[in-house]
C-alpha cells in the first residue's frame, strides 16, 4: 500500500483544480441557456425570457439540414477510410519490426501535429496545381487524412495488449490467416476500432480549418456556423445549432470512453 | 519454438494445405511475412504519401513561385522574390505578434493546467479519477466553433461577464483594463485580451493531459521525502515536482504553441483587426489570390515548430506524450 493513498489535498489545490474545471465547462453550458432565449438581436444576459420556438424555426431551415447531411456523409466516409488505413498501419507497426517503423508513426501523426491551416492550404495548392475542382471528395480527402491518426492510436494501443501467441495458437489449431483474422484478431480489436471510429467521426464532424480550404462553395455544419459567426443572419438559430452540435459530438465521446475504459484498467493494473 | 522448427523443415505440412485461392493466399502470407507487411502498409502509405506529403511538397513548391503584380497571375518560375516579400516590416510584425501570443498562451495554459493535472494525478481516485478524465476529454472534443461561439456570448458588451462584473461593482476594473493600449479595446470581444482568453480556453485540455501523464509517474514518496528533509511546499514544488513535470509541460506546449501559431478563426471572430499568421495566410490565398506568399507564410510556423520540436526532444518531452 502506498503511503500517499487517502491523503487529503491542500485546500488551495482543490480550489484551483475546481476553478480550472469550471473554466472548461461553464462556457459550454451557457450555450444551452442561450438556445432558449427570446432575445433575437443581441447576446444580452440574463435572457429576457425563455422559449422553445427556435427549435421549430431551426427544424424548418433547409440550409441547416443540407449542411447536416453533408457533414454526416463526409464524416461517415472519412471514418470508413480512416478505419481501413489506420487499422492496417497499426497492425503492421505493432506486429512486426522493420526499418522505418518510427518514420511511419511520425507520418501518421504529422497531419494532426502541424497546424490545420498548413494541411488545408497544402491540399488546396495541390488541388490547384493538379486542376482538381472542389467536390464532396476533396473534403473527404482532407478529413480521412487526419482521421487516420485517431484510429491508428486506438488500434496500436489495443494491438500492444493483444498477445501474439493467440494468433500463433489459432494458426497451430489449423485456422488459416483469414479465419484467424475473423475469429481471433477482429474480436480482440473490435471495441478499440469502434472507439477510434467514433472519435474519427466526431473529429471529422467538427473540423473547420482544413474544410474551409477544401470545400469550395459547399457548406458543412462547422462552415455554416463559421459563416453565421462572421455574418450573423438569425442568432437564435445559431444558438440552437450550437447546442445540437455539442450534443452530437458529446455522445460519441462518452461512448468511446465507455468502450475503452475496461481494457485500459486491465492494462493499467499491471503497472 | 515449434513454429520455428516447422518453418525450417522442408515439408512442414502438419495439416494438408486448405487448397483454393483463399488457402493459397493464406499460406503465402504465412510463408512470406514481408509480402503481407507490404500489402498492409501499402494503402496507408500511398494515401498519406500522395495526399499529404504530396500536398506539402506542392505547397513548398508554390512558395518559390511569384505573383505578377500587374496581371495577378502566378508566375511558375523558381524565384526567391516571395520570401523577400515575406520579410517586409508589416509581415515581420505579424510573425512577432503571433509568436508573442503563442508564448503567452502557452505560459497561461501551463499555469492553469498544473493544479488540475496535479490533483487528478495524485489525489483523485476511482470515480473522481474518471470524472477528471472526462472533465478534460469532453471540452477537448467539444466542437471548436461552439467553444468560440460561447466566448463570443460571454465577452459581448451586453453579455454575462459585463453583467457579473456590474453585480460585483467591478466594472471600473474592466474599463481600466480596456483603456490600456495594446491589450484593450472597445469591448473584450474586440481586444487582444479576448483573443488571449479564448486561445487559452480552447487549447487548455491539450496542456492538461501530458502534464497529468508526467505527474502520474512522479512517485508520491518523493514529495514526502522532500518534506521530511525539511523542504517547504514551495521548495518541494520548485526542486522536485516542477523539474519532473517539465517534460510534460513541454509536451503540452508543443500543442498550445503550434495550434496558436496556425489558428486563423479565433483572432478573426474575437480580436482586433491586426492580423495573425493564420489570418495572413488565409487572406493572401483567398481575397488577395497570392498563393505563393501564403505558402511562404506557412513555412514560418513549420520552421518555428521544427526548432521547437528539436528543443523539446532534447528535453525528453516525447516520452511524456
Amino acid at each position: 500500500m502506498r503511503s500517499d493513498r487517502g491523503q487529503r489535498a491542500p485546500l488551495g489545490l482543490k480550489v484551483a483544480a475546481a476553478c480550472g474545471l469550471l473554466f472548461l465547462h461553464l462556457p459550454i453550458l451557457l450555450i444551452f441557456v442561450y438556445a432558449f432565449t427570446t432575445e433575437e438581436k443581441s447576446f444580452v444576459w440574463p435572457p429576457p425570457g425563455l422559449t422553445t420556438q427556435w427549435f421549430a424555426v431551426t427544424w424548418n431551415r433547409p440550409d441547416v439540414w443540407d449542411a447536416l447531411s453533408l457533414s454526416v456523409r463526409v464524416a461517415a466516409i472519412s471514418t470508413a477510410i480512416a478505419l481501413v488505413l489506420g487499422t492496417l498501419c497499426a497492425a503492421a507497426v505493432s506486429q512486426t519490426r522493420f526499418f522505418g517503423r518510427e518514420a511511419i508513426s511520425l507520418l501518421v501523426i504529422l497531419p494532426i501535429a502541424l497546424p490545420g491551416i498548413i494541411t488545408g492550404i497544402a491540399l488546396r495548392s495541390a488541388f490547384s496545381l493538379a486542376d482538381i475542382p472542389f467536390s464532396f471528395w476533396t473534403i473527404v480527402l482532407g478529413h480521412a487524412t487526419f482521421c487516420v491518426v485517431v484510429v491508428y492510436n486506438n488500434a496500436v494501443a489495443r494491438f500492444r495488449r493483444t498477445s501474439g501467441s493467440m494468433i500463433e495458437a489459432s494458426m497451430d489449431l489449423g485456422a488459416d490467416g483469414f479465419q484467424t483474422f475473423r475469429h481471433v484478431v477482429l474480436p480482440n480489436i473490435a471495441t478499440a476500432l469502434l472507439a477510434g471510429g467514433m472519435l474519427a467521426f466526431a473529429l471529422s464532424f467538427d473540423e473547420v480549418i482544413v474544410t474551409t480550404f477544401t470545400a469550395g462553395q459547399q457548406q458543412t455544419v462547422p462552415i455554416w456556423m463559421l459563416e453565421e459567426l462572421i455574418r450573423p443572419r438569425q442568432r437564435p438559430v445559431t444558438n440552437v445549432v450550437a447546442m445540437v452540435v455539442v450534443l452530437v459530438t458529446l455522445l460519441p465521446i462518452l461512448f468511446a470512453y465507455y468502450l475503452t475504459r475496461d481494457g485500459d484498467q486491465i492494462a493499467g493494473s499491471g503497472k | 519454438m515449434i513454429i520455428a522448427a516447422v518453418q525450417s523443415h522442408p515439408t512442414p505440412a502438419i495439416l494438408p494445405g486448405s487448397g483454393g485461392m483463399r488457402g493459397a493466399l493464406s499460406d503465402l502470407f504465412w510463408r512470406r511475412p514481408k509480402f503481407l507487411l507490404t500489402l498492409m502498409l501499402a494503402p496507408p502509405l500511398l494515401w498519406l504519401g500522395i495526399v499529404y506529403i504530396g500536398s506539402l511538397f506542392a505547397l513548398l513548391l508554390q512558395s518559390f513561385f511569384s505573383i505578377d503584380e500587374f496581371s495577378g497571375l502566378i508566375n511558375r518560375e523558381f524565384t526567391l522574390k516571395t520570401y523577400g516579400d515575406l520579410l517586409q516590416a508589416a509581415n515581420l510584425d505579424i510573425i512577432l505578434r503571433t509568436v508573442t501570443m503563442a508564448a503567452l498562451v502557452t505560459l497561461a495554459s501551463a499555469i492553469i493546467a498544473f493544479p488540475i493535472a496535479y490533483y487528478a494525478a495524485r489525489y483523485a481516485r476511482g470515480r473522481w479519477k474518471a470524472l477528471f478524465y472526462l472533465g478534460v476529454m469532453l471540452p477537448l472534443w467539444s466542437s471548436y466553433l461552439v467553444k468560440i461561439y460561447a466566448w463570443k456570448l460571454i465577452l459581448a458588451k451586453e453579455g454575462i461577464l459585463t453583467w457579473l462584473l456590474a453585480k460585483l461593482n467591478l466594472l471600473w476594473l474592466l474599463d481600466t483594463w480596456l483603456s490600456l493600449p495594446i491589450v484593450g479595446g472597445n469591448s473584450l470581444s474586440v481586444s487582444f485580451t479576448g483573443t488571449f482568453i479564448v486561445f487559452v480556453y480552447v487549447w487548455l485540455p491539450f496542456m492538461i493531459l501530458p502534464v497529468q501523464a508526467a505527474l502520474e509517474r512522479v512517485p508520491g514518496n518523493l514529495v514526502e521525502a522532500s518534506s521530511d528533509l525539511g523542504a517547504s511546499p514551495g521548495q518541494t514544488f520548485r526542486n522536485v515536482l516542477f523539474p519532473l513535470a517539465l517534460p510534460g509541460i513541454v509536451a503540452g506546449s508543443i500543442f498550445t504553441f503550434s495550434l496558436t501559431l496556425g489558428d486563423y478563426i479565433i483572432p478573426q471572430i474575437i480580436g482586433t483587426s491586426r492580423l495573425f499568421i493564420g489570418q495572413a495566410v488565409y487572406s493572401q490565398q483567398g481575397t488577395a489570390g497570392n498563393i505563393p506568399l501564403a505558402a511562404a507564410f506557412t513555412v514560418v510556423p513549420i520552421v518555428i515548430m521544427g526548432f521547437y520540436l528539436w528543443g523539446a526532444k532534447r528535453m525528453g518531452a516525447f516520452d511524456a506524450l
